[in-house]
């Protein structure tokens, strides 16, 4: 919690405590909590027993798990897989346990995926543990002192945290390679500016979607692509951020022993897998070593405990929009709703049951790629083949419609007793139809309107078929003529008027 | 009729029309091409007036110069986002002259056949010698007026051509007339001058198209009764018929589809002109109701092609059911303030503006166009990117962004720049939403699927001005506005631009 999230929940109609202290670390004194209106505990048991819903990081330990009592709501990381005895545990004591790493991955839960914010961070701050360890510039550089060549950073694995990694990296000037196992994710890798570096490669790619948007298991086939793609590129490659993590497994070794040993002294290898066995097998988790041929294999799992402030901030912000999801109605009444895909999925134990592992949600989380055929490159051949077939069936269409029309007027022509005077009117009607299509198809799209509206005024020339009738000895005939006459007036001098007027406006610049 | 200088003016006439269609094809030519036409249809009425045929030239002239008087008024007075109601309100007039004129002919005929009558003729005999126009003293062909004498020499058939084409010009205006005036209803909304109002959306009266159906049928058997000689009454049921036709098709087309309605109309009055033309033996209506026709039938097609709609599907009535589940829309619409955006057009290098009715709505015309100028000012590449059906006219955000003095030169068609958005840093849409629909192109189950869009959420940021949250006219779900890479700005357009302008430096 911040002061700025506390203010935000208390907006909800909850009233916010905070153990003394625990903002020191990153930053906010408990002044600043009581500022925004926070009741400060002496000691974490009296907050266990003041509070409803305690939010906390870290799975919760033996004596807080005694602390956790029936109908109170915890809010944490719990690896709910390692500490299945302390899940039914909670589930057995009534209360509710809400797993931050279970919120599911779908857009609307994003803003409360604590996980997201993490890796966020732990990319960044891998970029900057691997500067720290580097003994040269990111940026290449032309100085009076010599040239300097850019780094050159891979980033394996583009989640959020590698996608993080290479933001900074390349933000940093350094040149940036990626790698995933996901094609699909190129796109972004790129957008980020950095290469996305490709195998030569066949196989039918598993497709994120179908995952939840995590990487899967790849064949031993594309696992050996893989690896030959990443000794070739050992040699040349400065600083390796590795971020390939599998959900519930061990992580996969990518940047193997001799892979290290082809490195350049003074290299630095990050690896943000080391809490799972590590993408590297030198990694040592939390420590960092440097191996005998000078890199520098660095196995922190802390990367947001080094940045306090931030990861706080971050996780602040995940629990308050989880919070809000938690109280629809804003008086602070907390409102568990099981059948929330968001709520259900992340919570592990409620009313005395264990409800993990949670059913999938009822939304994917991102649509299915669609197939996408790469499109043929076409030889000189077949273009011309293709201009020979499009030309052949306009060819073929004209020649229709010309058959048709004159068959038509051919067929009129061919009525008996069809009077001349009326075919001589007809050949006038169609060659005007004629002219009008013609015409009309050269008319530049921004002038329809000026168009419809000229079009509008001449179509008044019905007006002379009432000036010629108006002369009549009927009465009626006069009347109407005369309305007819006045309505044409109407339209034609409307009509050109406000067509110049149109036209007038449109300028060059 | 029958006079050689009035033809000959008819030809020039004919000629300065075609040019005048023709010049529209560049800004420039066609602020010429207008003057060919105004000349071509001074020409035209002068050349009525002195030939024979007419009387009454100063009743005409009186009647010309009042119809002057309404038409200076109308077109100074309307305002350019007014342009789709002001065509349709004169195509209704267009429509009613030519019924007008369409029943003249009838009582003339039934005029002359009264002649023919009084000297114990048969109107339509073919004499002994095989000429027509037989029998009438010449005492009393000398008293018609030309029309009447050209009636006179017509045999039987010409009669029952005749006939049949001043139905049909008759019948056509019906339809235009009344579905012009529905039309107007519908576009002006509550700004309409009539004395009713119009929901604007799909409204039918049960029975649907079988009541359009009956009615066309109807008016073909009215047709048959009339050329057996069953009269005037006939006629006026045709007419009838017609008129329900027009409003009742009209009813059933919802507003999204006004462009395509309202270029439909326009052919239709032309056909109208031309059928009159026949019945009058007038080869100049002919010639400019074919033209007009045309033009109108042309410009429904390229509407519907730019909705990938049939012209059946769009003139039986709205869109039809999707075909399928529609793909659900996940995310949610992430709401920005004038800050932001003005900060991300500040760090822009190109920005391509998607104006839509929304803009004509909000007036916000003037205030696109000042941030254009500021935008443009700073050396960013700016462009409108124009869809073929935005707004409620062929062409309507051509004339309004050249009303608010936006070169033409910025303003692209869809084929133009669709390529160019993936290059682009901003896209911003103001007040369009089918026209920059990814379901057009990624769901094959919704509405509009296969309908060429705008590829706006191709650009790197893509703002969208819009009201609120809802679907808007056509009702479709726009997953451009849940896409990661859009922020809604929400607030009348015109009102956001002017909160906008400020912050832009």
């Amino acid at each position: 919690m911040t002061p700025e999230s506390a203010t935000a929940l208390q907006k909800l109609g909850h009233t916010c405590v905070i153990e003394a202290g625990a903002g020191a670390a990153a930053g906010f004194d408990d002044a600043k909590y009581e500022e925004a209106g926070v009741e400060v505990v002496k000691t974490a048991a009296a907050l266990w027993k003041a509070a409803d819903v305690v939010a906390k990081v870290r799975a919760p330990n033996d004596t807080e798990m005694k602390k956790l009592r029936d109908g109170q709501t915890l809010i944490s990381f719990f690896s709910p897989v390692a500490n299945e005895k302390e899940m039914g545990q909670a589930a057995k004591k009534g209360a509710t346990v809400v797993a931050m790493e279970m919120i599911p991955r779908i857009s609307r839960a994003q803003k409360m995926d604590a996980l997201s914010s993490m890796a966020n961070i732990a990319g960044y701050r891998a970029v900057i543990e691997a500067g720290n360890n580097f003994g040269r510039f990111f940026t290449g550089q032309i100085t009076a002192a010599g040239k300097v060549p850019p780094a050159k950073v891979l980033v394996v694995g583009a989640g959020v945290a590698g996608l993080a990694a290479i933001g900074t990296s390349t933000s940093l000037g350094a040149i940036t390679y990626a790698f995933d196992v996901r094609p699909e994710v190129a796109e972004q890798v790129e957008s980020m500016g950095a290469e996305f570096v490709y195998l030569d490669f066949e196989e039918e790619q598993t497709d994120g979607a179908a995952t939840g948007g995590y990487a899967s298991v790849s064949s031993p086939e594309f696992r050996e692509a893989q690896l030959a793609k990443f000794r070739e590129l050992a040699p040349e490659i400065d600083i390796v951020i590795t971020t390939a993590l599998i959900p519930n497994r061990e992580a996969p070794e990518l940047w193997t022993e001799d892979m290290v040993a082809a490195m350049k002294p003074g290299s630095v290898i990050v690896d943000l897998a080391a809490e799972k066995g590590g993408n590297c097998k030198l990694t040592v988790m939390d420590e960092k070593i440097v191996t005998e041929n000078g890199v520098t294999i660095i196995g922190y799992t802390d990367f947001p405990s080094r940045m306090g402030a931030q990861a706080s901030s971050l996780y602040a912000t995940n629990i308050r929009h989880l919070m809000t999801d938690l109280t629809p109605e804003k008086d602070g009444v907390i409102n568990h709703n099981m059948e929330d895909d968001v709520i259900r999925g992340a919570t592990i134990a409620h009313a005395k049951e264990v409800t993990f592992p949670p059913p999938p949600p009822k939304v994917a989380a991102i649509a299915a790629q669609p197939k996408k055929e790469a499109p043929k490159e076409l030889t000189a051949e077949e273009k011309a083949a293709a201009e020979v077939a499009a030309f052949k069936a306009q060819t073929k269409n004209q020649v229709t419609l010309l058959a048709v029309g004159a068959a038509l007027v051919l067929g009129i022509g061919l009525i008996p007793g069809m009077p001349a005077s009326f075919m001589q009117h007809f050949i006038v009607f169609v060659l005007s139809v004629f002219i009008g299509f013609q015409v009309i198809w050269n008319v530049a799209h921004s002038l329809h309107t000026p168009l419809m509206a000229v079009t509008n005024a001449i179509s008044s020339i019905i007006i002379l078929g009432a000036l010629i009738q108006i002369g009549s000895s009927s009465v009626l005939i006069t009347i109407l003529g005369g309305l007819g006459i006045f309505m044409a007036a109407v339209n034609i001098f409307g009509g050109f008027l406000v067509t110049r007027r149109m036209l007038a406006m449109f300028q060059k610049s | 009729m029958e006079n050689a200088f009035t033809i000959a003016a008819y030809v020039v006439a004919a000629i300065l029309f075609i040019l005048s269609l023709g010049g529209l094809s560049g800004q420039e030519s066609a602020k010429r091409a207008v003057w060919y036409g105004i000349v071509g249809m001074a020409i035209a009425v002068l050349a009525t007036l002195v030939g024979p045929g007419s009387g009454l030239w100063l009743a005409s002239l009186v009647l010309i110069a009042g119809g002057a008087a309404v038409g200076y008024q109308l077109a100074t007075k309307v305002e350019m986002t007014q342009m789709p109601e002001l065509v349709a309100i004169m195509h209704s007039l267009v429509g009613l002259a030519a019924v007008f004129v369409g029943f003249n002919a009838d009582l003339m005929i039934n005029y002359i056949a009264g002649v023919y009558e009084a000297q114990g003729l048969v109107l339509g005999t073919v004499g002994e010698d095989g000429l027509k126009a037989i029998g009438l003293p010449k005492e009393v062909h000398d008293g018609l007026s030309t029309f009447g004498q050209l009636i006179a020499k017509k045999s039987s058939v010409e009669i029952g051509i005749l006939r049949v084409e001043l139905v049909l010009g008759i019948w056509i205006g019906a339809v235009t007339f009344t579905g012009s005036v529905i039309a107007y209803a519908k576009l002006a909304g509550s700004s309409s001058k009539l004395p009713f109002t119009v929901d604007t959306g799909a409204k039918k009266l049960p029975g649907g198209h079988f009541l359009n159906a009956g009615a066309a049928a109807l008016s073909v058997l009215l047709l048959i009764v009339y050329l057996s000689g069953g009269g005037s009454w006939a006629l006026v049921l045709l007419t009838l018929a017609g008129l329900f036709i027009g409003y009742h098709l009209i009813m059933g087309i919802g507003g999204a589809d006004m462009p395509v309605v309202v270029s439909m109309l326009n052919s239709y009055s032309g056909w109208a002109a031309a059928a009159i033309g026949f019945s009058l033996g007038n080869d100049l209506l002919i010639v400019v109701g074919a033209l007009v026709g045309s033009s109108g039938a042309i410009l429904s097609y390229i509407m519907c092609k730019a909705m990938n709609r049939s012209f059946v599907s769009v003139i039986l009535g709205g869109f039809g059911g999707p075909a399928g589940e529609q793909m659900a829309v996940e995310g949610e619409q992430i709401a920005i303030e004038a800050d932001g955006v003005a900060q991300a057009l500040n760090e822009a290098d190109s920005v391509i503006i998607i104006p839509g009715y929304g803009m004509a709505v909000a007036q916000a015309q003037q205030a696109v166009s000042e941030l254009v100028k500021k935008l443009r000012a700073k050396g960013k590449n700016v462009r409108f990117a124009i869809h073929p059906v935005a707004g409620r006219l062929p062409g309507h955000m051509n004339v309004l962004l050249a009303e608010a003095k936006v070169p033409y030169d910025i303003v692209m068609e869809m084929d133009e720049i669709n390529d160019d958005f993936p290059d682009t840093d901003v896209a911003i849409v103001i007040g369009s939403n089918d026209i920059v629909n990814p379901a057009a192109q990624d769901d094959p189950n919704s509405p509009i699927a296969g309908m060429p869009v705008l590829e706006c959420w191709k650009a790197k940021q893509v703002f969208v001005s819009k009201r609120g949250q809802g679907t808007g006219y056509s009702g479709i779900e726009n997953p451009l506005f849940f896409k990661d890479n859009t922020r809604m700005f929400y607030g009348d357009a015109k009102a956001s631009l002017d909160k906008l302008l400020p912050m832009i430096d």
